[in-house]
């Protein structure tokens, strides 16, 4: 009997390494695929979340695109890329297998570079959202994205910093994390060149999973600093915050784009008030007409599923990322992957978070961000800072 | 580095050993028994964390206390029941092995239950609140946590040495079939070790969370892994051993970390673990014990 | 019993290694197409390699080492910063810069893989000394905290200009081919089989079955000891810098405990001290991995959606699997025995034989 048992087990076991093989075989006419490569456990399962929302928010007001004459439905393919780069190859594999047309994503920019090489070996377009690392796009021609980099965000940062009467700055970035350091080192250079070589008086770094930064918090205060940077995943800024003022650190906290979630107003609760962080889309001042259309059909679409009712800025970038792809489709006149491709180089767009057209690195180029801040349990507008 | 700072960092350190040291009783305690390395005792202390967001989300925090505790408890025993106790007799590493896979079912668990968003610990009034000493400043919580550790050790101290239970326990740990012969049921004796390990896991979990206000599914694995370090760097089987490794790994993480070198504090846990087991391998207080062939 | 000869021996292997063959390279012809089932077989070729690696030590030699995934970083950081292309490494370090003489030191794949290799087994050498003679549950949690350590070391800023620290290498060239994986899995399996079926390999069956008989018949155990280590830490090594290769981009985090476990948990699927078994185990844990994936996915019966299929149970049916075999079939899928033809045809025979006999039993009901 135990025999049998386990004869089975490997026989079925046996059979899933060829299921992924028959997966794809039922294909009709007329549909096109996407893949949408989004992380929707792990660390940044929360943020990869809500971007997938956007997307499939897209997908249901722009159910189809006309190519050459012929109207096509469009199939998102999702897959869980589980915030982790090992398991991002596989993922990114399973979605060339199931032969997508391009791809959307990844929120977070490690797992967006393990797959890069991936898809620009099997020549498939990919779109990122929300990845704010250079590496993304850097020396791929098939990787493009719809939002603003990290130098860009730093160097934002660290003028608003200066500008509101800052002389000192502390830095906090997570070490192994392309995104945090890569944003905290662009800060430190952008904030050492406005004011003076040595302003930025204190650099910390913490480990992954790290939950204890008393210590970390504990040298910052001794420095005394004038506001403190801490780029870093929505896992981990509600501690930073809620920590440092427990310490006693008054001054302002700042971070980058990732903080715009509403989990950090919930866990950091009152303590969340007067943060400052950058990000790519308001919800008050629609820039565009597809802005203004997004917001009124998003939020019920929202409370659908169960979410806050507040628009975070990496669904509108999904939701235009997805809206960029289904134009250079059209553009292109054709399902091939490499044609779209070409046609992506060129595309010009009205999206929610404003125009879209591509750098000859595939980055969108886009010279604003909008500053937020937290009052009264709600993010609110700021101002736009724009950097030359 | 003023005197107030170094003053933070020293009440950081040892809070955070005296949280460290509470995990470390339930480690030692078990390995003294059984032989074990518990793998899944992060874990527990990481379940611990959750029940206690559900329960106090649901009940006034004086009611969720005792709740969350017996839930705990009942986990740390069926655990012992399910995965541990069908390998008594097999070799050490199939337990061993065993032990790892419940840490990781109670890890994917924890992921399908309560997904991998940190969820925020509640606040539990009175050991939130803040004092300000000078310049100083630190949540009740933080001042309790080494006061409490000591209590509690105090009285488990107590009662492994005076009650019958606690003979029973050292008679166990002694010589595991001669105490079986003498009379002593032995699953009743793992079982309540297992009880006083989780109880004391709660408890830490509590300290723990409460100073650090998140869970997630892996907040158990690191700190599983250091206070079993701990737990060896005092000398395995002794509980007092398990405390002073407790607090010498929480002050020492944190003055690492102090200095600027964050990359290493995880490292410098098993530095010094390798570095004991090389001059001391019995640990600070361990008996010397000879390996039945 | 009957048992096959040794000629139906060979023809059966050398069909069932040419069918392999046959299969990856139409496979690879059409890589767009398969590319999904072609990275699960890569990835269980690597994983092959590694858990044959720690077999060898734990299964053989009786050493219950937990620090694969350290020396797989060894390996995959030597082979990454040798065989990313010169050209594109002020990209790779675009924040710190490369150290002068990294900056154009590069080797073929080949090579970069012997040296991460060794590399890794001169760490083993090192750590060897004082942590094999620690007893089994300590050696396991040393080698534990060296894997930590090496993970620390690479992460850390101070050596950013030779790891790239946080940010990771990426652009690392993949390999040409699915069966050039598989040739170079099998080239390192076949050494390690070698090794195992030498004196040496007999010597660290002695040690494995008991330390003192085997010291008191001359045995030096902790040469013994130490060459099983650091044999096992080379193979790791290899493997690491494979994985490197499969994954094209790398960082600290790829090499976090995680990874040790599930190499473990392969080993304890495919058996402990079954090289067959690892290799066949690695092959079902990759796979069942990805096959789970479908649990994961809301099911929706009949306008009824199922509510324990969301994200995440698919981990956790994994984990019960895996808590099943190690309380039940604590031998695992082949337990100390290797995968033989004459296995298959004597477990065949006996099916036969008991459907035969079932019938048997019926007629003779029948009859009365």
């Amino acid at each position: 009997m135990r025999k049998i048992t386990a004869l089975t087990l490997v026989l079925l076991l046996l059979l899933s390494s060829f299921a992924g093989c028959g997966g794809g075989g039922a294909e009709t006419e007329n549909i096109i695929k996407i893949g949408v490569f989004e992380p929707v456990t792990g660390e940044n399962g929360g943020g990869g979340f809500q971007e997938v929302l956007g997307i499939r928010y897209a997908n249901t007001v722009y159910p189809t695109v006309d190519i050459g004459g012929e109207t096509y439905t469009v199939q998102l393919v999702e897959v869980d890329n589980k915030s982790d780069k090992t398991e991002a190859v596989t993922a990114a594999q399973r979605l060339i297998s199931e032969g997508v047309s391009a791809v959307i994503g990844s929120y977070g920019s490690g797992v967006s570079i393990a797959a890069g090489a991936i898809f620009a070996e099997a020549q498939v377009p990919a779109v990122g959202a929300s990845c704010t690392n250079p590496q993304v796009t850097a020396g791929n021609d098939f990787y493009f994205r719809v939002c603003f980099l990290d130098p860009f965000q730093g160097t934002v940062m660290a003028n608003y910093a200066f500008q509101n009467g800052a002389q000192t700055a502390a830095v906090i970035t997570q070490l192994g994390d392309d995104y945090s350091s890569g944003l905290g080192s662009y800060f430190v250079q952008a904030f050492n060149d406005l004011a003076g070589e040595g302003a930025v008086v204190s650099e910390q770094q913490f480990q992954t999973n790290q939950t204890d930064f008393k210590a970390i918090l504990t040298n910052i205060k001794a420095e005394e600093p004038d506001v403190i940077f801490a780029p870093s995943s929505i896992t981990t800024a509600p501690l930073i915050i809620k920590q440092a003022r427990e310490l006693g650190i008054t001054c302002p906290i700042m971070g980058g784009d990732t903080w715009e979630n509403a989990t950090i107003i919930e866990n950091a609760g009152a303590d969340a008030e007067g943060i400052v962080l950058s990000t790519f889309f308001d919800e008050a001042e629609p820039a565009t007409d597809e802005a203004a259309s997004f917001i009124t059909g998003f939020k019920p679409y929202l409370a659908e599923n169960g979410q806050d009712e507040i628009i975070p800025a990496v669904s509108a970038l999904g939701y235009d990322a997805y809206i960029t792809v289904l134009e250079a489709i059209r553009q292109a006149g054709s399902a091939d992957s490499t044609a779209i491709r070409d046609a992506l180089a060129g595309v010009s767009i009205e999206g929610v978070t404003g125009a879209i057209s591509f750098d000859e690195n595939g980055d969108a180029n886009k010279d604003m961000a909008f500053i937020k801040t937290v009052e009264n349990g709600q993010f609110r507008f700021l101002m736009n800072v724009s950097v030359e | 580095m003023s005197g107030v700072t170094l003053l933070q960092h020293g009440l950081t350190g040892i809070s955070l050993g005296g949280a460290y040291a509470l995990i470390a009783i339930g480690y030692t305690m078990v390995y003294g028994i059984l032989r074990l390395i518990n793998f899944a005792h992060g874990d527990i202390f990481m379940m611990a964390g959750y029940f206690m967001i559900f329960a106090v989300a649901s009940m006034p925090w004086f009611l969720a206390i005792p709740l969350v505790m017996c839930l705990t408890v009942l986990l740390g025993v069926a655990i012992e029941r399910v995965a541990y106790k069908p390998l008594r007799s097999a070799p050490r590493m199939s337990i061993m092995i065993s032990a790892i896979g419940v840490s990781y079912l109670l890890q994917n668990l924890a992921t399908y239950l309560f997904t991998a968003l940190p969820r925020g610990y509640p606040d539990i009034p009175f050991l939130k609140k803040i004092l300000h000493i000078g310049d100083l400043s630190a949540s009740l919580v933080t001042i309790v946590t080494p006061f409490l550790t000591i209590l509690l050790t105090l009285l488990l101290i107590a009662l492994i040495n005076h009650t019958k239970l606690g003979m029973a326990m050292r008679a166990v740990s002694k010589d595991y079939e001669t105490s079986q012969l003498m009379g002593i049921r032995i699953n009743k004796v793992i079982s309540a070790t297992f009880a006083i390990g989780s109880l004391l896991a709660f408890v830490g979990s509590v300290l723990y969370f409460t100073d650090r206000m998140t869970v997630f599914p892996f907040s158990g694995t690191l700190p599983g892994l250091k206070c079993f370090v701990a737990a060896v760097l005092g000398g395995i089987g002794s509980i007092p051993g398990a405390v002073i490794g407790g607090f010498i790994l929480g002050i020492g993480e944190t003055a690492l970390v102090a200095l600027g070198y964050s990359t290493f504090s995880d490292a410098f846990t098993f530095a010094i673990l390798i570095v004991m087991l090389l001059f001391r391998p019995t640990g600070l207080f361990g008996e010397k014990v000879t390996d039945k062939v | 019993m009957k048992t096959l000869d040794k000629k139906t021996n060979y023809i059966l292997s050398a069909v069932f290694a040419g069918l392999v063959v046959a299969i990856l390279v139409f496979m690879d012809s059409d890589r767009a197409a398969y590319s999904y089932p072609l990275a699960i077989l890569q990835r269980s070729a690597i994983y092959a390699v590694v858990a044959v690696a720690m077999n060898l030590l734990t299964g053989f030699t009786g050493l219950f080492s937990l620090g694969q995934a350290g020396f797989m970083a060894i390996g995959a950081y030597t082979v990454a910063i040798l065989t990313i292309p010169v050209a594109q490494r002020p990209a790779v370090y675009y924040i710190n810069g490369i150290a002068e003489p990294l900056a154009e030191a590069s080797a073929p794949l080949w090579a970069a893989l012997i040296l991460g290799g060794l590399l890794a087994a001169f760490m083993g050498f090192l750590i060897g000394y004082p942590v094999l003679r620690l007893k089994s549950d300590y050696l396991a949690i040393a080698t534990l905290g060296f894997s930590e350590i090496i993970r620390a070391f690479i992460a850390a800023p101070m050596l950013d200009k030779v790891t790239n620290g946080s940010y990771g290498l990426k652009s690392i060239p993949g390999f040409p081919s699915t069966l050039m994986v598989f040739l170079v899995a099998a080239l390192c399996i076949f050494l390690m089989i070698l090794v195992i079926r030498s004196s040496y390999g007999r010597a660290f069956k002695a040690i494995r079955e008991d330390e003192i008989a085997a010291e008191s018949m001359g045995i030096n155990l902790f040469k013994h000891k130490q060459m099983a280590f650091v044999i096992s830490c080379f193979f790791t090594g290899i493997s690491g810098g494979m994985l490197a290769v499969f994954m094209r981009s790398i960082d600290s985090k790829t090499f976090q405990i995680g990874l040790t476990y599930d190499i473990l948990l392969i080993v304890v699927l495919g058996g402990i001290g079954s090289i067959t078994g690892s290799i066949l185990g690695s092959f079902l844990m990759t796979a069942g991995r990805e096959w789970l994936r479908f649990f994961d996915d809301p099911l929706v019966i009949g306008g009824f959606s199922v509510p324990l299929f969301r994200s995440g149970f698919r981990m956790v049916i994994f984990s019960l699997i895996l808590m099943t075999v190690v309380l039940y079939y604590r031998k695992g899928l082949l337990g100390n025995r290797e995968f033989s033809w004459n296995g298959i045809y004597a477990f065949l025979q006996r099916l036969v034989q008991k459907g035969k006999h079932k019938k048997g039993g019926k007629e003779a009901k029948s009859h009365d």
